[in-house]
């Protein structure tokens, strides 16, 4: 009703979608939870001549572990990553950073892909993705390809998908032996995108305290989500001040000024957050064998 | 015992929590069309074309029409006050003035043909500068009604003779000044506006529409269309809240009538949340130019108040309201001199309305704020700065400077109170605890003791009881209840009068057809307006009663009495020979001309609730965001009818003042843009970001009338604001901040403490 008028399609596979969206190309556009796409419709800030409603393709559910790797289906729910143990136990990142998302309402129809896809630069789920270091599937009419997190975001709600394509799944490395995690958000109000965030990922050598991988996702200071390779490579080099860290995490980035804050303020703390959430990831790793 | 006080459960919960209300939208309209509006995507232009060609013919499409097509005479701002030569056309003739603005009105078959079609109605603009700052308003050469040749609406310290004197703080010790923004904000009431009109075939007009005040609304439609107002039916159904932005007479449905006449159907319109951010009108914004002198021994000598008073696009309400921040100005204090000026000014943006408060809350945030100022300055404890300026309790009635007669109150009861319920001093030892270890958590305290008015519009009030054949109860009242629980309150005064049961009574309101007269909801004004009127009407029911029972007791009537716990009546002295209501209302049914009272009821005066609330914030001094940790307050709003009712509307008030504080802003752009035109962007609190409230209750009742009640409605957000902005600054005090505008945002805050690290 509010919406400009579309055609609607429903189908039962991953086959028979991407069948229908190679069939319309840049006129169709896949309807996932729907909890952004549908009020950007509503505003009519987005119009599309065919919705391709994968609400129904029950192969796109599911959370499985596999050699290493967590894979999550794109159509499961917030809600359903946000209860599930495995996630809970091998990415905790993923699941800490799940209730910062809109409400419990929006959770539970919000989809893990959707958001993905969706790739606001200020949502949780691509910061996450960069900071471990995932990937995603895509299927299209003409085959599948994976591409990785951080290669996937090319700027505001704006990714890798190329017309016809799918996100189907997400594959995140499960991170073990001595690793930390945190995630510090700054928003308005609960459940509001964030004004700046850090999601943050570290694993310790068994031996010392040193670093041996850090991952940061960086989320409400760019186009993108940014992984803050130079805060990254310092703590692998020993750097432990967490306000320098602060520093290098937000140079990789590139707020900008909106309604919400101002790129300055984003940056001052943007930097804060990353040297808290580190901390606090640091703190966690050094606590003990995961 | 009396019902009367007692914490009953709202009688009209069970439906709206079972299977809803029935609002505009839901009620069934045989051939109903749907009218979108075409509004202005302009903040200032000059409309150089209209086309309407593709969409005249787009599917669905009954009829579009434009000012060239509207053969009514623009209208004038509906208060008298302000300059009436700013006349509003009921679509854009030459220019808009604001966004949303309505340009053209699209009639459809349904809703979603009309919003297609609106798409298609393609408007040339010629851009003309926009005025979005008030304060550049009265000098600029940009001017929104040139013809006029001023952006001036109201000139309130002319009309009230402001003139500074020179020697106004003379003897002062100390002067504090201030500008203080009055941000301005949203309604957004959960319903949105909505109305539709039909005409009979006798020529009488029906509208149906989500108003906060339906008799009203009935004349004023009566008077655009040139009927009488017995032509005109009004139909309020369920409506989803005001806050008093449905009390004003929009374009939108004024022109339902008209537009139902052309196309010879029903219409209704519903707006969208956006139109509503758009349209509905905005509260607050009002600059402040405050002073306040007084000796270093914390004596206030002298106040002034200089107010510019946004009022949008078209001047009305908002524009006026400026005359009830004058009339509070100078708050629970005893002041010598108190001076007040301002000026109302038009500007390329929502025309302003009134916001539950409506010039109350921008009189108690800028003398809370500079009482704040004030103690800082001469390093006295907030608290005992108000004590030692505070109207005592043997000064009432108190008449104000600025006019006002406040009718009972202790406000230094309702501040101790509050400082003992909070524990005020452990507050200020632990305040002064983290300063002392320099930590990143502040803590904050906020005072605010306010006064406010309620009921200040003058004149009578219907309010009316019957008593029907099957001894079961119907009140009906010319106020309207869009959310306040007057089913509950008005039965329970009829149940305590009658000792009738509560689910015999029914409540009535909202048609005038059925209720003839009535100013409706608004300035917290029902309970002692409606309610006394029920509360009488009540009486004189149970003294016919009284007379039919006495026949049928066969007894003289002085001598028979109405026992209100049983619900009979019998003879004093005899309470085993019983009468019962149904007995008696079947007799005067069936022997002379029932049961009816109605009462139209004046009240000598307004009536003055007053409160202390206390906000306790911890700011991040790194990030500069607050959280609000805990909220006290004392609200006296006369005697309590039911404290359930009373608490709600203590928790919506304060939620909504603290959001003024905090969070909730509308913006523009330097084009006149809107940039919060939505629910994502417009910050709107929720329970999330609120503690639990710790209401303390406190009870001076007025003499103004029986019920000893005064409003309750609005204390909330009057008192609420300033606590909490006092208290972000009182926790960044000992940086050197003095002062922060609202809404107090992470950033603003944080841009604070830097300003003034870098004064240090």
């Amino acid at each position: 009703m509010k919406p400009a008028p579309f055609e609607y399609h429903r189908p039962d596979t991953v086959a028979e979608a991407v069948t229908v969206l190679a069939a319309h190309g840049d006129e169709a556009k896949p309807l996932a939870g729907g909890q952004s796409l549908v009020p950007m419709l509503a505003l009519r800030l987005a119009r599309f001549e065919h919705l391709v409603d994968v609400n129904f393709v029950d192969e796109l559910v599911g959370i499985d572990r596999a050699d290493g790797w967590l894979r999550i289906g794109a159509m499961t729910r917030q809600a359903a990553v946000e209860r599930d143990a495995v996630v809970a136990a091998d990415a905790p990142l993923l699941a800490r950073a799940t209730p910062l998302i809109g409400h419990f309402q929006i959770r539970n129809r919000g989809t893990i892909g959707g958001s993905l896809a969706h790739a606001d630069p200020a949502s949780e789920y691509p910061a996450v993705a960069v900071a471990l270091g995932a990937e995603v599937e895509i299927a299209a009419a003409g085959g599948s390809r994976t591409v990785a997190a951080a290669d996937f975001f090319l700027g505001t709600w704006t990714t890798a998908l190329a017309d016809g394509e799918l996100l189907t799944a997400v594959r995140l490395p499960v991170w073990s032996g001595r690793c930390g995690f945190a995630i510090e958000e700054m928003a308005r109000r609960l459940g509001d995108f964030a004004l700046a965030g850090a999601a943050v990922a570290i694993r310790l050598n068994d031996a010392d305290d040193g670093v041996a991988a850090a991952g940061i996702g960086l989320f409400g200071v760019g186009p993108t989500p940014v992984k803050a390779r130079r805060a990254e490579a310092a703590l692998v080099a020993g750097e432990r001040h967490p306000a320098e860290i602060g520093r290098l995490a937000m140079a990789d980035a590139d707020p900008t000024d909106d309604v919400h804050a101002t790129a300055g303020y984003r940056t001052r703390v943007g930097a804060h957050l990353v040297a808290r959430a580190v901390e606090r990831a640091l703190a966690e790793a050094r606590g003990g064998q995961r | 015992m009396s019902i009367l006080g007692n914490r009953v459960v709202r009688l009209e919960d069970p439906r709206f929590l079972t299977v809803g209300g029935t609002y505009v939208d839901d009620v069934p309209l045989d051939g109903a069309l749907f009218v979108t509006y075409v509004r202005s995507t302009m903040a200032h232009a000059v409309i150089s074309s209209i086309d309407t060609a593709e969409a005249r013919v787009a599917p669905g499409v009954v009829a579009i029409f434009t000012a060239a097509d509207v053969d009514l005479a623009p209208r004038p701002p509906a208060i008298p006050m302000l300059n009436m030569a700013m006349t509003r056309p009921w679509l854009s003739t030459d220019r808009v003035r604001f966004v949303g603005e309505p340009v053209a009105a699209v009639v459809s078959e349904t809703r979603a043909a009309g919003v297609d079609a609106a798409e298609l109605v393609f408007v040339d603009y010629e851009p003309l500068p926009a005025i979005v700052d008030p304060e550049s308003a009265e000098q600029s050469e940009v001017l929104l009604f040139p013809d006029v040749g001023t952006n001036i609406a109201m000139d309130i310290g002319a009309m009230m003779g402001f003139s500074p004197a020179p020697d106004f703080f003379d003897g002062c010790d100390v002067v504090v000044r201030q500008r203080i923004v009055n941000n301005r904000v949203a309604p957004c009431p959960m319903e949105v506006r909505a109305a539709a009109a039909v005409w009979g075939p006798d020529g009488r007009l029906t509208q149906w529409a989500s108003t906060q005040n339906p008799n009203a609304l009935r004349d004023s439609l009566a008077e655009a269309y040139g009927l009488e107002p017995s032509q005109v039916r009004v139909i309020a159904p369920d409506v989803g809240g005001g806050f008093g932005a449905k009390t004003g007479l929009s374009t939108e449905e004024h022109l339902l009538p008209w537009i139902a006449k052309r196309v010879d159907r029903p219409v209704r319109f519903v707006e969208t949340r956006t139109e509503s951010m758009l349209t509905m009108g905005h509260g607050r914004g009002q600059t402040q130019f405050v002073e306040l002198g007084g000796t270093r021994d914390g004596k206030v000598l002298a106040w002034r108040n200089v107010v510019l008073q946004d009022a949008g696009a078209y001047p009305g309400m908002g524009g006026f309201l400026s005359f009830m921040t004058r009339l509070m100005a100078s708050g629970v204090y005893v002041i010598p001199k108190v001076e007040f000026g301002g000026k109302t000014v038009v500007t390329n943006t929502t025309p302003t309305t009134a916001y539950r408060g409506a010039g109350r809350p921008e009189a108690a945030a800028a003398i809370e704020r500079a009482m704040d100022l004030f103690a800082v300055e001469i390093g006295m404890d907030p608290a005992e700065v108000r004590r030692a300026n505070l109207i005592q309790k043997d000064q009432f009635p108190y008449a104000t400077a600025m006019g006002a007669t406040y009718d009972s109150g202790d406000y230094e009861q309702a501040l101790d109170l509050l400082l003992d319920a909070a524990g005020y001093r452990a507050l200020r030892d632990e305040q002064a605890r983290r300063r002392a270890e320099g930590g990143t958590r502040q803590l904050g305290l906020g005072l605010a003791v306010y006064v406010e008015i309620t009921s200040p519009v003058p004149g009578p009030e219907f309010g009316g009881v019957e008593v029907t054949a099957d001894g079961k109860a119907v009140v009906r009242a010319g106020t309207f209840s869009h959310g306040q629980g007057h089913a509950t309150a008005f039965a329970m005064i009829v149940a305590d009068r009658l000792g009738i049961a509560l689910e015999d009574i029914e409540f009535v309101q909202g048609d005038t057809d059925l209720i003839p007269t009535g100013q409706g909801t608004m300035g917290s004004r029902s309970l002692q307006t409606a309610g006394v009127a029920v509360a009488q009407a009540s009486t004189q029911v149970a003294d016919k009663a009284r007379e039919v029972a006495a026949n049928l007791l066969e007894a003289a009537p002085d001598d028979v009495v109405l026992d209100t716990a049983s619900g009979n009546f019998h003879v004093a002295g005899s309470p085993t020979v019983t009468r019962s209501w149904s007995e008696v209302a079947a007799a005067a049914h069936a022997d002379g001309d029932g049961l009816r009272v109605d009462i139209d009821f004046t009240p000598e005066g307004a009536s003055f609730p007053f409160g202390a609330h206390l906000a306790v914030v911890e700011v991040d001094v790194e990030t500069g965001r607050v959280e609000l940790t805990r909220f006290v307050a004392v609200d006296d709003s006369g005697r309590i009818l039911n404290p359930l009712i009373t608490e709600g509307q203590r928790h919506g008030g304060i939620a909504q003042g603290v959001a003024q504080a905090l969070m909730e802003e509308v913006r523009y752009d330097e084009d006149g843009n809107p940039v919060t035109a939505n629910l994502a962007d417009y910050a709107m609190i929720s329970a999330a970001e609120l503690p639990s409230f710790e209401l303390v209750p406190m009870e001076t009742p007025t003499p103004l009338n029986e019920l000893g009640a005064k409003g309750i409605g609005e204390s909330g957000t009057i008192g609420a604001t300033p606590a909490v902005q006092n208290a972000v600054v009182d926790a960044l005090s000992h940086l050197g901040v003095r002062h922060v505008d609202m809404p107090l945002t992470a950033e603003r805050v944080w841009q604070a403490i830097q300003s003034a690290g870098e004064k240090a």
